[in-house]
């Protein structure tokens, strides 16, 4: 086997690939990091946790209830896990389609993002099934349910993943030299970001209409026929906060990667988004205000739950808006990237709100995840956080492409 | 970037639109109305707590025995353990037995959540559970109005736990082990038309007896179940905001709105892309 493999694949230097991915599957760069240091234990644990979990079953480590058996790993890792990877269609959207190639240097990250968010995100799911060997029914055809929101949503992730790995696999390609495949792979980048955004457009509002069956068990301020719409809003703003956020952490541990020329432009492109957020959030916000007079909920805002309700409309959208407005108008990338951590403190707010804090609020047990679901969510997250580094340092992400790459379109 | 803010708001109207357009699209209401669904009347005015349908109940499911029994004032709970619990509840009218379980709704919820059709609503009426296909999601316990479904989170190969009606029983020609085993005939197992006409026969011939609703004509878009009691319905736990169009409906405007969104996204993105080719030359000079 890796007798023919060895042979066959000669990339263009002449090094051989097999040799290539030997040592680039090697660790780069020093092993006792602070940031390695803190994730190592973690993730070693969050593993005993996950085995634990197969061995013993979900409630051995979770505190999930009969009445609230969606938790942390639902309402966090998927639902505000995929609202935050919505960065990836919404930045597509804007390179490809709408032609702003101003955004074009970070399309590559913001795609790796999102993919890798998917694949452990939405895989964190696999973590929280309690028949995960029935996971191929829906899939290969047997028991289609048709009617559930939660079919359509399971479909999108798996083909939105295999859509946005095609926008990416340019990259890979150029990392392993393959000239040809690299030709191919780039011309189905625009049938990938278009079939993409579609998909993305379904399964960030479907996430929402996951919810609307709920109807009674969710908190009225927070229950709307129009969640599914409130959720592909926010997710647009919640993609692009996580880019910034994303973005500025990036620049500096991966300065290295990046020319001077490209930090320069970043500022702009930072400057340019907080005007997208600041549009969509006001949109977001007019629609909420909207949805809250129509329901004629006036009564709960006095109650506790409508303090929190109002906390999080005015501190975590308006505050925010207001904020990226200012960015904006003052050219300030630091209060962007400000605005950006309240952007997503608000988005982690409401959707544990709808998912977990609000629903069945009025049951007598209360869900609080355990310590043990939070260290598997942060494993995940780690693990995650691994992966990505391990591709920036090895694939033009960040860095420039090579210039054949640059030749072959 | 002005282009940018104008899609914006296509996008929302297009959402919008198709939004309600799937609203208006709505399912004939309700076929299973005219289908012969089979269903169960129980009347809470003849039911004495004696527990004999939890024990008929355990023994022909393979559960545990029931350890407690039912007292005025505690409430027992549906469990993993069980699928049918008896529960006493002090009235207006004095003290007052109601047996809960899965409702068989006419459009089940648990079965529009489930995307494998482990949770089934079969011809005949029972909403069953079939274990070759679930994948242990929960979306059905997310989704039942009625909080029916219980989850074994302490198994590593965990089922969902709840009244099947006695599938298995009603194929070989049998009722459920409840409706045989209630000393009180307080269980009455039919066809759901024939129940609903002699709950209401009841209601009329001894209106003094009864408070005249029958809970699950309507709730929830009809269920199987159908229960009659003394006082009002609240008074016995019972979820009395319940609406009463089926769950399913709510998340068909959604649904509905799939296809069109498949195909007038890609279609209006190929469009936007050329109508903003130049944008590419304008963007360059502003560099
Ligand atoms: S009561 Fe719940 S579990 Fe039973 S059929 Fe209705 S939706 Fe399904
Ligand atoms: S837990 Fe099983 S029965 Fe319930 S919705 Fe998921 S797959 Fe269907």
């Amino acid at each position: 086997m890796i007798n023919t493999e060895y042979t066959l694949a000669k990339n263009s230097k002449g090094i051989k690939t097999w040799e290539f991915l030997k040592q680039e599957f090697k660790p780069k760069g020093k092993l006792l990091t602070p940031f390695n240091i803190i994730s190592l234990p973690i993730m070693l644990l969050g593993l005993v946790l996950i085995i634990i979990r197969f061995w013993k079953g979900i409630g051995s480590i979770t505190n999930l209830t009969q009445e609230v058996p969606w938790g942390l790993w639902i309402g966090f890792d998927v639902v505000t896990g995929v609202a935050f990877a919505g960065g990836a269609y919404v930045v597509t959207f804007m390179v490809y389609i709408m032609n702003l190639k101003k955004y074009e240097s970070i399309v590559r990250v913001t795609v790796l993002n999102g993919f890798l968010a998917y694949v452990f995100y939405a895989g964190a799911l696999l973590l929280d099934l309690g028949r995960p060997w029935n996971v191929i029914n829906p899939i290969i055809g047997n028991s289609f349910g048709t009617s559930s929101v939660l079919f359509l949503v399971a479909w999108h992730f798996l083909l939105y993943m295999i859509a946005q790995l095609i926008e990416f696999s340019p990259a890979i390609a150029e990392w392993l030299g393959k000239k040809r495949a690299h030709k191919i792979l780039s011309r189905m980048t625009i049938a990938a970001v278009i079939f993409g955004i579609t998909l993305s457009t379904l399964h960030q509002s479907g996430l929402g209409a996951l919810y609307l069956m709920a109807k009674d068990k969710i908190h009225p301020l927070w229950y709307s026929e129009f969640i599914p719409i409130m959720f592909f809003v926010s997710s647009i703003f919640a993609g692009l906060s996580m880019v910034i956020f994303e973005g500025s952490i990036s620049f500096k541990v991966f300065s290295d990667q990046i020319s001077e020329k490209a930090h320069q432009k970043h500022k702009g492109i930072i400057v340019g988004l907080t005007k997208i957020c600041a549009v969509t959030m006001f949109a977001y916000f007019f629609l909420q205000v909207l949805v809250f007079v129509h329901s004629q909920n006036w009564h709960l805002l006095s109650t506790p739950m409508g303090f929190w309700f109002l906390i999080e409309l005015l501190g975590f959208v308006f505050l925010p808006m207001l904020l990226f407005i200012y960015s904006y108008k003052n050219n300030s990338p630091l209060m962007a990237k400000i605005a950006a951590i309240v952007t997503m403190v608000g988005i982690i707010i409401n959707r544990l709100n709808i998912t977990v804090i609000g629903f069945r609020w009025d049951a007598v047990s209360h869900y609080y995840p355990s310590w043990m679901e939070i260290v598997v969510t942060l494993a995940v997250i780690f693990t995650e956080l691994w992966i990505f580094r391990w591709i920036i340092n090895r694939m033009p992400v960040l860095r420039e492409s090579p210039l054949w790459a640059k030749e072959n379109k | 970037m002005n282009v940018n803010r104008r899609s914006f708001f296509q996008m929302l109207g297009i959402t919008g639109l198709t939004f309600a357009l799937g609203k208006k699209t709505k399912a004939n209401p309700n076929n299973s109305s005219r289908i012969d669904f089979k269903g169960i009347l129980y009347d809470s005015t003849r039911c004495v707590g004696c527990q004999s349908c939890e024990f008929a109940c355990a023994e022909a499911n393979n559960l545990p025995e029931p350890t407690d029994s039912p007292e005025a004032g505690k409430f027992r709970k549906l469990s993993e353990f069980n699928r049918c619990i008896v529960n006493c509840y002090n009235t207006s009218k004095g003290e007052v037995y109601v047996k809960k379980q899965c409702m068989h709704c006419n459009e089940p919820a648990c079965d529009a959540a489930c995307l494998t059709q482990a949770m089934n609503k079969t011809k005949e009426g029972p909403v069953i559970w079939r274990g070759n296909k679930c994948m242990g999601c929960r979306y059905c316990m997310v989704s039942c109005p009625f909080d029916i479904p219980k989850f074994e989170y302490h198994s590593a190969n965990p089922k969902i736990q709840k009244c099947d009606m006695c599938f298995s029983r009603i194929s070989e020609g049998g009722i459920p082990a409840c409706a045989e085993n209630c000393p009180a005939e307080a269980i009455v197992f039919g066809t759901r038309r024939e129940l609903l006409k002699e709950a209401r026969k009841r209601i009329v011939e001894t209106p003094d007896l009864y408070y005249d609703h029958i809970y699950g004509e309507h709730e929830a878009g009809g269920t199987g179940l159908l229960y009659l009691s003394p006082v009002p319905f609240q008074e016995l736990g019972f979820k009395t905001t319940l609406q009463n169009s089926s769950y399913p409906e709510l998340s068909k405007g959604f649904l509905y709105s799939v296809p069109s969104i498949f195909v007038l996204w890609p279609a209006i993105l190929i469009g936007l892309r050329e109508a903003t080719k130049n944008n590419h030359l304008k963007n360059h000079e502003n560099d």
